[in-house]
């Protein structure tokens, strides 16, 4: 199968790449849905900032600070035009995982339409990373809310049947995933947004695995808040993203107080700056938000359609491979309807940290067991699952020997 | 291959044949679970004229995990309390030693087999629960460990 990108040109920027693993093995990496790896130019524009414009942002009058804040405020553009959104509606965050938790605790301090009281309804899914129940489930738990939830079927997609009791006229907060990080199961968000914004409900959307592998759009979605992680997309750590519709940040309390995020402050009382800064207490990130509109330009470079089609090929391939190997069972979705580029499977008799670390001698990086995402787990009845996830460095030979490690597992443990 | 100092026969035949398995039915049960990978142990055992006695585990894991804990069941239950902390102690140690340690077979048994365990930093909390599940379970139950 030829691939519409260059991969190994992609493997050049990736350092990575070029060492070996346990027992001498080349490193086949398919855990980008836990994290992605970084191309040379991500880490050359952090360096760059450091090297050449590092100062904090927003605050001294020099040449340094000018450009530092610069670099940031471009940043911040390029994260909006990459998702369709205007500048001032980006708030950096140190990750997804932040910017959840800062929407569930902004929603419990304002008031308005946004105000989170008891009897309020906030609705999530069995589909969530821990990530996007576990704040709503303090939420609710400090407030006297109650948390809803669409059931996921077995086939990874959301029983959508019983929607019009789920959400409901006391419903407030709507917070789901766009796309399964456990079985790569893309959930018909459509008809919930819908009905979330009639009956006045925000829709939170969690696009941690799909921002990085697909176009994705806020406006064509008619989400009110998306919220995603730097890392899982070429970026650096410790920088993530909440996007939300201007007009719903400016009514929203902060999260973090501090530097940077006041309009005035006297020795009892403080007000708050315009969103996003409102939201961006102390120095941020400025390196990482850099290096991140650098991942974002290298993503745009291959072209997200083409990446996001390659990665649809890369799992077909891995489906039918998986498919044809007795003991193994691909978990949720069996084909590639409604499906990123994440598979899940076992292998009969076996628990998942030993397939894992058996897949280890091939050189092969999965992630085992239950993936920060144990309501989904127990829903299906296991302890665990290996998830294998692809990107745009992943090639047919990384399936290859993907391939080979998981009937090599199965035969190393039924042979003795 | 690396593996086989990790998966040796020992492990593997405690891990399909786990010895002192069951429903535990003591008063004093403790609950452990490793939140990395979700592996669950529930335990309880009796301490009676200074010994470890009816020790009953029921879990949920990976096969170091399994085979784990019925390799320290088999070994501590009906030791001396005295003896069944020697042999934590000595584990904990060997878990904690990054491959550089054997074990002392005289005190640790078929635990050795463990000692690869520890060249895989993942995997030692897996070795180590049912331990820590063990000395939890002790000390709820008087023992001085």
């Amino acid at each position: 199968m030829t691939s519409p990108l260059n991969i190994s040109a992609i493997k050049r920027d990736f350092p990575i790449f070029d060492q070996e693993m346990r027992g001498g093995k080349r490193l086949v990496f398919l855990d980008s849905g836990a994290t992605s790896q970084k191309p040379l130019q991500v880490m050359d524009a952090e360096r760059n900032f450091y090297s050449t414009n590092n100062a904090a942002v927003h605050r001294g009058s020099y040449l340094l600070a000018e450009r530092a804040s610069e670099a940031f405020e471009g940043a911040r553009a390029r994260v909006a035009q990459f998702i369709g959104a205007q500048a001032d509606e980006i708030v950096f965050t140190k990750s997804a995982t932040e910017s959840l938790n800062l929407l569930a605790a902004s929603f419990e301090r304002s008031s308005g339409t946004l105000a989170i009281k008891a009897g309020d309804e906030i609705v999530v899914s069995e589909l969530e990373h821990h990530a996007n129940l576990i704040p709503w489930q303090e939420l609710a738990k400090r407030t006297g809310a109650v948390l809803k939830w669409f059931e996921m079927k077995q086939d990874g997609s959301l029983d959508l049947s019983r929607i019009d009791q789920i959400i409901t006229s006391k419903c407030k907060v709507v917070a789901i995933t766009h796309q399964s990080n456990v079985l790569g199961s893309v959930p018909d968000i459509a008809p919930i947004i819908e009905a979330a914004h009639s009956v006045g409900a925000v829709f939170v959307l969690d696009g941690c695995q799909s921002v990085p592998h697909q176009p994705v759009d806020v406006k064509e979605l008619n989400v009110d808040f998306l919220v995603f992680s730097g890392h899982k997309a070429l970026g650096p750590t410790g920088v993530g993203v909440l996007w939300g519709r201007h007009a719903l940040l400016s009514q929203m309390e902060p999260f973090l107080y501090g530097g940077s995020m006041i309009e005035t402050v006297t020795m009892t009382e403080s007000t708050w700056a315009e969103a996003p800064k409102r939201f961006e207490a102390g120095v941020p990130n400025m390196a990482q938000a850099v290096g991140l509109a650098a991942a974002l330009d290298y993503l745009d470079g291959v072209g997200l359609e083409r990446i996001h089609e390659w990665e649809r090929n890369l799992t077909k391939y891995a489906l039918d491979g998986l498919h044809g190997i007795e003991g193994v069972k691909v978990v949720g979705p069996q084909g590639l309807e409604n499906r990123g580029g994440v598979i899940s499977f076992t292998i009969e008799g076996l628990h998942p940290h030993d397939i894992g670390q058996v897949m280890d001698q091939y050189g092969v990086a999965v992630r085992t067991g239950h993936h920060c995402a144990w309501p989904l787990i127990r829903k299906l009845g296991l302890t665990g699952t290996t998830r294998a996830s692809f990107y745009l460095y992943n090639d047919i030979s990384d399936v290859d020997i993907f391939l080979e490690s998981v009937t090599g597992t199965r035969d190393y443990f039924r042979g003795r | 291959m690396e593996l086989d100092s990790l998966y040796q026969e020992v492990i593997l035949d405690h891990y399909k044949n786990p010895l002192h398995k069951g429903l535990p039915t003591g008063e004093i049960q403790v609950h452990h679970v490793n939140p990395n990978c979700g592996d669950e142990i529930t335990l309880s055992l009796a301490i009676k004229d200074g010994k470890v006695t009816d020790l009953v585990w029921d879990g949920v894991g990976c096969s170091i995990s399994q085979a784990s804990a019925s390799i320290m069941s088999d070994l501590v239950d009906g030791k001396s309390v005295e003896q069944a902390g020697v042999a934590l102690h000595e584990f904990t140690e060997l878990m904690s030693s990054k491959g550089t340690k054997s074990g002392n077979e005289d005190i640790l048994e078929d635990a050795i087999a463990l000692a690869g365990v520890s060249k895989f930093p993942a995997r030692v909390k897996c070795a180590l629960l049912s331990w820590m599940a063990f000395k939890d379970a002790a000390i709820q139950n008087g023992a001085e460990l």
